[in-house]
């Protein structure tokens, strides 16, 4: 024990207290430094977002699933109509098996969870349809249950006339999508198709027709218009935080086979499993090819190329956010440079579409901006990731699953902000990613690519969701309340207008025009020409053979 | 007992006590105030021998909200002492071992990758030079010299006269 002072004795003294207490006004200090710059943060935070007011913006709640079951028909039951009855919550057995399998080879792969956890939608396959045995038996695997044995239809006409099918879900090759959908109209059940909507223009304006004097509802599959930063992005565009926009770049890059449409063929597609007749449908009458019928996007009689494949995502999405309408006037080019694999269609490809008359708004003088180029620029050659970029007088738009604006340096509308150096060009004013934490389960590099798009999945409440989901739901539930979807006959004609033309340019060289009073698409110099025919014409013949 | 220590080292220990208490707290108070904040992804980056574990703490609910309370509140009481001086040791031991299990988080190894905004580090970066500063505090204990362990001190001194 040590020796107690007398000071120690007497109690404590003055000494101590000032040594005890010298270091208590550091908190004084820290306080004014903690509040002094918590109030800077706080003022120049709340001074952007009052200046932007954006809103990250919720979908429009759907409705109820509950009452009666709705009963669907799939019509093509490839990747594509196989991914769809997943999403409507009927998973083959076999990729039941494969998930499972994956789920516990790596925990962090939530695919099988995510399926199970998914909003029964209250639907089920009564019908199947496909004219490959293997697909067809596939699809109603996935479809049957206990109390529900589809019936299954080598022709879709027959699937039409079942009456115990309300409403069709099409994912066939693109030359199909518009006969089956208009015959499907015209038997009164609803439509979900796929994108490409159409394979020509006269189809086109045939569905429009019969879809607006029907009362079908009619869905087209592009499913990222559920994405949320495509919905926010709209109320910033509805702000006018761009200014004017005079440019819009979008991009497809894509460096694989699978990519690039070059699938593997399938070991069980011959002559005896495949209805080639069935397949062909509007098609000219071509001898069976196994290759053609995996590969059919290569085909200009089948597929709708670069344009109807892969610009149509790009141009949905942008009209999605800015409701840009059809374009003026499309010019293309292109080649095939990286698959001389004896396809027809381009493997690169540019397109530029003029839109004159249209403005997102403006911080400028009256009558100073009017008009935007959108440009599309692919190849299939290549996998670096472009971005997509809405580029306005005041700032520039990022936007993918997440979405960022980044001020212009020569803003009207950010000038004294910029001065004040509260905001600058180099870091994004405006940031938003719904997605908080990483990526899960996305496997190959064309996933990853729509991934990054926002084209696969979306975030509710942080919780990652298909759009594709997301996508059919909205049309059940117009089906069932009433309404029309985010994608339907005026956005499906858009997008598949739009990238007719594109088609049109690329193969003609001229720029191609739309005559929005006569409502017909237009090439001068070419007046009469069947524009159809073009479309579909495989004036470039195959270098390599047919396998 | 606690040691004698010159003026000199007096001053510089205590500095540095109410400097990293400084820091300490402040990084509390920022979270705190913060209510996105989680440390679920710096967990879920965590790399070297031990990100495993680390990035198994983030997938689990129950525990990420509890390291991100402890985080909080730990930052800011082990701030809190270390400037006032009470309490000192143990502050800094608690100080240590958090700011030692930022640096196992992200270790600057030879092949991962580097924190943003750390500088140029490899192997030793500021976490870990914070976390020996602390673990040297934790054996220099300076609160009875200057700080409010010296009441406390004179408090026991004074029972143990009574008695």
């Amino acid at each position: 024990m040590n020796k107690m002072s007398d000071q120690d004795k007497k109690g404590i003294s003055r000494r101590d207290i000032l040594k005890g207490l010298a270091t208590a006004p550091v908190l004084g200090a820290f306080w004014w430094s903690a509040s002094a710059k918590g109030d800077h943060d706080t003022e120049i935070k709340k001074g952007i977002l009052n200046e932007l007011d954006i809103k990250a913006m919720n979908p429009p709640t759907t409705g109820s699933m509950k009452g009666d079951v709705i009963k669907l028909g799939i019509i093509g039951a490839g990747g594509r109509g196989i991914h769809l009855m997943r999403t409507a919550g009927y998973a083959t057995p076999q990729w039941l098996d494969d998930m499972k399998e994956n789920a516990r080879k790596n925990p962090n792969d939530t695919r099988l969870k995510s399926f199970l956890e998914q909003e029964d939608l209250n639907v089920r396959f009564t019908a199947v349809c496909d004219v490959f045995d293997v697909h067809m038996e596939r699809a109603y695997g996935a479809a049957e249950t206990d109390d529900n044995k589809p019936i299954r239809y080598v022709d879709y006409q027959d699937l039409l006339a079942d009456p115990n099918v309300d409403a069709v879900i099409i994912a066939t090759p693109d030359h199909t999508h518009a006969p089956i959908a208009l015959d499907a109209v015209r038997a009164g059940k609803h439509v979900y198709v796929e994108k490409c909507m159409t394979h020509k223009i006269g189809e086109t304006l045939e569905l429009e027709e019969a879809v607006n004097n029907s009362s079908v509802v009619f869905q087209v599959g592009h499913q990222h218009r559920q994405t949320l930063s495509f919905l926010t992005a709209q109320d910033a565009i509805n702000k006018n935080v761009l200014g004017h926009v005079s440019l819009v770049q979008t991009n497809t890059n894509r460096n694989d086979d699978a990519g690039a449409w070059q699938y593997n063929l399938h070991p069980e597609a011959n002559e005896k499993t495949i209805d080639w007749k069935r397949f062909l449908g509007p098609a000219p009458d071509l001898p069976f090819s196994r290759e053609q019928f995996s590969r059919w996007r290569k085909w200009w009689v089948f597929g709708t190329g670069l344009s109807g494949d892969l610009l149509t995502h790009d141009f949905d999405r942008i009209n999605c956010v800015l409701k840009m309408g059809l374009p003026s006037s499309v010019m293309a080019s292109g080649g095939i440079y990286s698959h001389r694999d004896g396809r027809e269609v381009p493997d690169v490809l540019q397109v530029s579409m003029e839109f004159p008359e249209f403005s997102t708004g403006s911080s400028r003088e009256k009558g100073l901006e009017k008009g935007m180029t959108f440009l599309y620029s692919a190849t299939l050659g290549n996998g670096f990731n472009r971005g997509t970029l809405l580029m306005g007088h005041d700032a520039t738009m990022e936007l993918g699953e997440s979405l960022s604006i980044y001020a212009d340096y020569n803003s009207t509308r950010y000038k004294d902000l910029l001065e004040k150096g509260v905001i600058d060009t180099s870091t994004p004013m405006y940031g938003y990613n719904p997605q908080s934490e990483g990526v899960d389960g996305v496997t190959s590099a064309t996933a990853k690519y729509f991934a990054e798009k926002g084209l696969l999945y979306t975030y509710r409440d942080g919780k990652r969701v298909d759009s594709a989901f997301l996508h059919i739901r909205e049309w059940l539930s117009c089906i069932r309340h009433g309404g029309t979807p985010s994608c339907s006959i005026k956005e499906g004609m858009e997008e598949a207008i739009s990238s007719h033309m594109a088609t049109l340019s690329y193969k003609t060289g001229k720029q191609v025009l739309w005559d929005d009073k006569a409502r017909k698409v237009v090439i001068p110099g070419m007046e009469g020409a069947d524009l159809d025919a073009i479309i579909t014409d495989s004036k470039l013949l195959p270098e390599a053979p047919i396998v | 007992m606690e040691q004698k220590l010159g003026k000199n080292q007096q001053f510089f220990i205590v500095t540095l006590r109410v400097l990293i208490g400084w820091h300490l707290l402040y990084e509390g108070v920022a979270k705190l105030y913060n209510p996105s904040w989680t440390a679920k992804g710096y967990l879920l980056s965590a790399e070297g021998p031990f990100g495993a574990i680390f990035t198994y703490m983030a997938k689990s609910d129950f525990l990420l909200q509890l390291i991100d309370v402890v985080n909080v509140w730990g930052l800011m009481l082990a701030g809190l002492a270390l400037i006032l001086g009470l309490f000192d040791k143990y502050a800094a031991i608690l100080g240590a071992l958090l700011t030692f299990s930022y640096y196992l988080a992200h270790p600057p190894l030879v092949g991962t990758e580097s924190v943003p905004g750390e500088g140029n580090v490899i192997f030793v970066n500021k976490n870990l030079i914070e976390a020996v500063a602390l673990g040297l505090l934790s054996v220099f204990p300076s609160g009875h010299i200057i700080g409010l362990n010296r009441f406390i001190v004179w408090r026991r001194k004074k029972m143990v006269l009574d008695n």
